[in-house]
């Protein structure tokens, strides 16, 4: 009884809604600390490797990644899913496109499309730094991966770069839009609250304009040497 | 004020004989209309031509003519009820638009919205959200003393807005889901706010929601297009309410 009314809940609409919300929302925090430690690339090569092998020689990191996963698996099921069922709910669309204050925010519309691509991103992004060349270095006489070298290397490649970008510019579309949007699923408040949606937009900026510095500084502005 | 300032418009109308037709575009123009007559009054005017010629007028749902009885329903332009926040277009004047004009008129399109005919479609999948639950189902009586059950005053003035909703549609015709959360998430929080509501609260949401579904509309992304069309200025908070009233029930059952 009990888990079937939580089977209905979480099938509703407004359940799997709560569930994207949920991933969506943790999945942006990520990007936010993701964001900030990869800043530590404008302290010096040594913080940023530290930093990198401080959390990946924490056993913890296994049960955060398998989370990550999952909350990202997830994310992607339901969104999916979501997307064909709100498209099948309008057979025949509008000769007319809205104009005004009653149209629908491009991010809004785009999110499959963003998204989507993210999902490429992730996937290439694993492949090139956590899957990729392993150089070593050694900090404080502890030897360890040097991941600070590969990302400089990368961010020399300009096709690596603009797609890099592109990426970034895709990740803040789906935050402006993303992350107001989930405290709505969840329940805590209108998603055009005034201070909520400037926060949003905030977030978004801050979030793609911090991840797009390191690409910048390294292609055009010499950083890593 | 030029009140009595005519105008021509030209008109692409969608028409469709019955809910099997494909249907098509029909283009109309409309001579010396009164700009200070409503949206309605234009299209009767084009429907008297019609009549004039012998052909079939437009069929379009009205009743009140201002602005209360939830009716009429049309996207002009793209928009429900045209582009004028907190109007329906009943009550739509033509002189938001100008002379030579071109408007696009198209019925409201939904899944759970079949187009019966020309602008008409059937809204019936909103009573059966209503039957779901959207009621109290005690015998109430005679009226009660009007003090006997007070009623905070936040919570009174966010009922009375909840139910400013007409049921008009505009909610799922501009949203790109065709999603029914903010008329839903209206007739759940009007009642979420009172006392009366207390009793039935857990399960009117959830058949509520249930109903919603079976009616396949569409799932919230919560881009805001619904309250932006609301004719009665609905807001976004009852979606966020109605997504809490679910997760509450949830819990308490
Ligand atoms: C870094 C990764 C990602 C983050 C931070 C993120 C974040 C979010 C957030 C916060 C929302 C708003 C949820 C809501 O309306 O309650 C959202 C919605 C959405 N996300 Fe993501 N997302 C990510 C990756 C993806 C991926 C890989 C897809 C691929 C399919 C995707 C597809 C969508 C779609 C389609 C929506 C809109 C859902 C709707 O319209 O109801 N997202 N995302
Ligand atoms: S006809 Fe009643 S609201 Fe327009």
């Amino acid at each position: 009884m009990a888990m079937a009314s939580w089977k209905a809940y979480l099938g509703s609409s407004i359940g799997k809604k709560k569930l994207v919300g949920l991933t969506g929302l943790a999945l942006s925090l990520f990007t936010l600390t993701h964001m900030a430690g990869n800043l530590l690339m404008f302290v010096s090569a040594d913080a940023y490797n530290l930093y990198s092998h401080t959390l990946v020689s924490n056993p913890a990191i296994y049960l955060a990644e398998a989370g990550l996963v999952a909350f990202f698996l997830i994310h992607v099921i339901l969104t999916v899913q979501l997307t064909m069922d709100n498209r099948a709910a309008r057979p025949a669309g509008y000769q007319h496109a809205a104009h005004g204050v009653k149209k629908t925010s491009f991010a809004a519309k785009t999110a499959i499309l963003s998204g989507s691509l993210l999902l490429a991103f992730v996937v290439l992004h694993l492949q090139t730094f956590k899957f990729g060349t392993v150089y070593t270095t050694t900090v404080d006489g502890v030897e360890m991966r040097d991941i600070y070298t590969l990302v400089v290397e990368k961010f020399r490649e300009p096709g690596y770069v603009a797609w890099y970008l592109l990426s970034l510019v895709l990740l803040g579309m789906h935050l402006s839009h993303g992350f107001k949007a989930s405290f709505q699923s969840l329940g805590l408040f209108a998603s055009n609250h005034p201070t909520l949606a400037k926060l949003g937009w905030a977030f978004a900026i801050i979030v793609a304009g911090g991840f797009i510095t390191q690409p910048l500084a390294v292609y055009f502005f010499g950083l890593g040497g | 004020m030029t009140t009595s300032k005519q105008m021509t418009l030209k008109l692409k109308v969608w028409r469709q004989k019955n809910a099997k037709d494909q249907g098509r575009f029909v283009d109309y123009t409309v001579e010396g209309v009164n700009q200070a007559a409503s949206f309605l009054e234009m299209l009767d005017v084009l429907n008297e031509q019609l009549i004039r010629k012998g052909e079939e007028p437009v069929a379009f749902d009205h009743d009140c003519r201002e602005g209360i009885c939830g009716s009429c329903a049309m996207m002009i332009n793209g928009c429900a009820h045209g582009d004028m926040p907190r109007t329906t277009a009943c009550q739509l004047h033509l002189r938001h638009f100008n002379d030579g004009d071109t408007i696009v008129i198209e019925p409201w399109r939904a899944r759970a919205f079949p187009i019966i005919k020309d602008l008409v479609v059937d809204r019936s999948a909103f009573d059966r959200i209503i039957s779901a639950g959207g009621y109290v189902s005690t015998n109430v009586g005679n009226a009660p003393e009007a003090n006997s059950i007070p009623v905070p005053q936040q919570d009174a003035e966010a009922a009375m807005d909840a139910a400013a909703c007409i049921g008009c549609g505009a909610c799922v015709a501009q949203c790109k889901n065709a999603s029914a959360m903010l008329f839903v998430s209206a007739k759940v929080s009007q009642m979420a706010h009172l006392p009366q509501g207390q009793p039935e609260r857990a399960r009117r949401a959830r058949n509520m929601v249930a109903q919603m579904d079976k009616e396949k509309f569409g799932a919230c992304s919560n881009t805001g297009a619904c309250e932006a069309a609301c004719p009665k200025g609905i807001k976004l908070t009852n979606i966020a309410l109605l997504n809490r009233e679910l997760a509450r029930a949830q819990v308490k059952s």
